[in-house]
């Protein structure tokens, strides 16, 4: 794993004695509001609707035991005893006091973390695939490069202030477990015919008010040019992404406002520009940290204590069955941790869930966590002879909920419950739907199926890229929730699409019911999907277990 | 009033023959440029030109920077001056991106006393670009 430099070290501590003298300088008037607020976000503190919140960056989502802990007991001091894991691979804490903030970031700096661009108008937290290193269709691990681009977005002089926020997210697999292609650019990992390693480099996607795909702006990008090309991009964005509406401030309009042909033509251009710039230092680095990514030195024991524990016990088997995924190496597997239990905010953890996993992880999962998009942890090596034991670890702590990728592995964002935005709840959805298919006890009968809820139209939960979509709406001071189906966040991204009118708080856990019996009632076979059920039939069965007659009528 | 802010602190603003782009045939070395101009238009003076200042209308438009690093990659070697509603936090970015100076109204620099600025004087240490670009 990687490990800060002398240089890293030194930035993120002068970057805390940086922040923590704005804050000063602030209560002393050097600096007005309107001056500190991008200085506060681009250190990555909100101000939310009770309290700040600052939102601590897991650069591609790769964690240590240690920071683990760390982040556990910051959770513990300085927040409600627990911190919520988000779509972007950070940490939140709801519930930090300003002057307390400048004792969290050294304790963060402590274990070589930081909460810088996390937030604000500048390019953001690099996100990657969180099976990296690990799985078994990776053509190469995505986090050097992810790595490269956190050292050259950190306090880029020129990016710092952006029309808008700006994400990048990375890939190393052709199965697109990041979502790259709902991004402001999305590198895909790609071999050419030459067997040469480059990217797939996708531009202008983003979701929010206005959600657009990103489009193919360069086929194949050799690695050594990824810098110097993004910085293209970037620079061309910078001169024309608009700043008189900051709704239509995001790449994906200057996309869509400039056309395509002629936005590859300019970044192209400056691409010529900026290429002689970088001397092939960054290259001698990137070899550097591809070294500090080596992957653990993997065991060679029997597995036969798995399949024993498979056959004897039937919970150990379920778990199994739906939380793992296939590793690289035979022997072993790749653990998604739960962060579901039924009933419980998505994403959030407890210190002592938090602890609990940072211990599992240094004892059966060669040191490494994870934190996925998805808003679960992941253990990305384990041996498969140590995953009873695992399990054990895992229940004790609330940890073991076998739901990973079905329909109460949901995503939702903190809604009407923490944010100053929102227009509806999303947390009481999201439990409410899981206590009742889990009550219904068709969940694993139901199979894959990817519900995303957002409280408002800045889709924070992603709701255009779910299975089921649910976006809450104020309609008259009342919550209204629109339902979208057929989305798809995977290579083949599809952008879901609207049912119609939307359902009352009350209504919506029903309205959900409906769609999945009828897709229950539809299937071809147990292993048709609903996603695939959808794409073979469209809309229309869906909408007419939605809406019954006289519904239609009303809404006519 | 205003102050230029450099490495080493206030100065005195030099008085320069600053022209617009619409009048740069007849410049006499210096040019004003705004933040939403291309400095392609220039290309053909930059030998010419001793300083070129670039406006920054408000705190959170960071046009300026990019103009100033495309100029640098153009060739001008003169002095690049940023002019506006920049604060000293911003100080560091503008020399980084290829600034020499900063002008500033003297409301800014009441508010900002000379020693704020003078923190930021240190801007090439910590700085991730000249490590990745050499
Ligand atoms: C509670 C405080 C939060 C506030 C005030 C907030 C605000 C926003 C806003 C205004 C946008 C739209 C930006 C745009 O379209 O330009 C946005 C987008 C987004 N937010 Fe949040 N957010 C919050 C929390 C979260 C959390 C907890 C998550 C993760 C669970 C999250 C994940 C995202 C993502 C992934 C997007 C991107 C959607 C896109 O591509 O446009 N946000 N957020
Ligand atoms: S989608 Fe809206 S309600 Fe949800 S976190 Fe984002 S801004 Fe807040």
């Amino acid at each position: 794993m990687y490990s800060y430099s002398d240089f890293d070290e030194a930035f993120v501590r002068n970057r805390v004695a940086q922040f923590t003298d704005q804050i000063s300088r602030r209560l002393d008037g050097s600096l007005t509001e309107d001056e500190f607020r991008p200085l506060r976000l681009m250190n990555g503190l909100y101000l939310q609707l009770h309290a700040y919140m600052l939102r601590v960056a897991i650069p591609y989502g790769t964690l240590s035991p240690r920071q683990m802990h760390a982040l556990a007991d910051i959770a513990q001091t300085y927040d409600k005893g627990y911190g919520h894991f988000t779509t972007r691979q950070n940490i939140q804490f709801n519930w930090p006091k300003l002057p307390e903030v400048p004792a969290i970031l050294s304790a963060l700096a402590d274990v070589e973390m930081h909460a810088i661009q996390t937030s604000g108008n500048t390019v953001r937290n690099v996100t990657a695939d969180h099976f990296a290193g690990a799985a078994a269709d990776e053509i190469e691990d995505p986090r050097p490069y992810a790595e490269l681009l956190r050292q050259w977005s950190s306090d880029h002089p020129e990016f710092q202030f952006l029309p808008r926020k700006f994400k990048i997210a990375v890939t190393g697999s052709p199965n697109d477990r990041a979502v790259t292609r709902a991004h402001d650019i999305g590198l895909r990992m790609q071999r050419n015919a030459a067997g040469e390693v480059g990217f797939e480099v996708i531009a202008g996607g983003g979701l929010g008010r206005t959600p657009m795909l990103g489009f193919v702006i360069r086929p194949f990008l050799p690695v050594e040019d990824l810098l110097a090309y993004v910085e293209a991009v970037l620079s061309v964005y910078n001169t024309l992404g608009r700043r008189d509406n900051k709704y239509k401030a995001r790449i994906k309009i200057t996309v869509h406002e400039t056309g395509r042909e002629e936005i590859t033509r300019m970044v192209e251009a400056r691409f010529a520009e900026i290429k002689p710039q970088f001397g092939g230092a960054d290259q001698a680095l990137l070899a550097d940290i591809r070294a500090a990514f080596a992957p653990p030195k993997f065991r060679t024991a029997p597995t036969i204590g798995y399949e024993a524990a498979r056959s004897k016990d039937p919970i150990f088997r379920a778990w199994a069955d739906t939380n793992l995924a296939p590793h690289r190496h035979p022997d072993y597997a790749i653990v998604t941790v739960s962060i579901k239990a039924h009933g419980q905010t998505p994403g959030d953890a407890t210190a002592a869930q938090m602890h609990r996993l940072a211990d599992l992880a240094a004892a059966y999962g060669h040191s490494d966590l994870r934190i996925s998009h998805e808003q679960n942890v992941i253990l990305p090596h384990v041996h498969k002879s140590d995953l009873a034991a695992l399990h054990a670890g895992l229940s004790e702590a609330g940890l073991a909920t076998a739901n990973v990728g079905l329909i109460s592995d949901i995503i939702a964002c903190p809604g009407m419950d923490y944010c100053a935005l929102a227009t509806a709840r999303s947390i009481p959805v999201a439990q409410d739907i899981a206590l009742r298919f889990d009550a219904l006890k068709l969940e694993h009968d139901i199979g894959p199926l990817k519900i995303k809820i957002s409280g408002c139209i800045n889709a924070c939960g992603h709701h255009h890229i779910g299975h089921i979509g649910i976006l809450g709406l104020d309609r008259a001071g009342v919550e209204s929730y629109q339902i979208t189906l057929g989305g798809d966040g995977s290579q083949d991204a599809v952008i879901g699409e609207k049912t119609g009118p939307g359902f009352a708080y009350d209504q919506i856990v029903p309205a959900i019911e409906r769609i999945v019996l009828a897709y229950l009632g539809l299937r071809l076979a147990q292993d048709e999907t609903f996603l695939q059920t959808y794409q073979r039939l469209g809309i229309a069965p869906f909408k007419a277990a939605l809406y019954p007659p006289e519904a239609v009528d009303d809404a006519a | 009033m205003s102050l230029l802010v450099t490495d080493q602190g206030f100065g005195p603003v030099p008085a320069l023959p600053f022209v617009g782009l619409d009048q740069i045939a007849s410049h006499r070395g210096a040019l004003d440029l705004a933040q939403t101009d291309a400095p392609e238009a220039a290309l053909p003076y930059l030998a010419d030109l001793a300083c070129i200042r670039i406006a920054f209308p408000s705190v959170a438009d960071g046009r300026g920077f990019t103009l100033a690093r495309r100029l640098r990659a153009l060739g001008f070697a003169g002095t690049l001056r940023a002019q506006g509603a920049i604060i000293a936090d911003q100080y560091a970015m503008a020399r980084r991106s290829g600034f020499d100076e900063v002008e500033i109204p003297q409301a800014m620099a009441d508010r900002q006393p000379q020693e704020q600025w003078l923190a930021r004087a240190n801007w090439q240490a910590h700085d991730y670009q000249s490590r990745l670009r050499a």
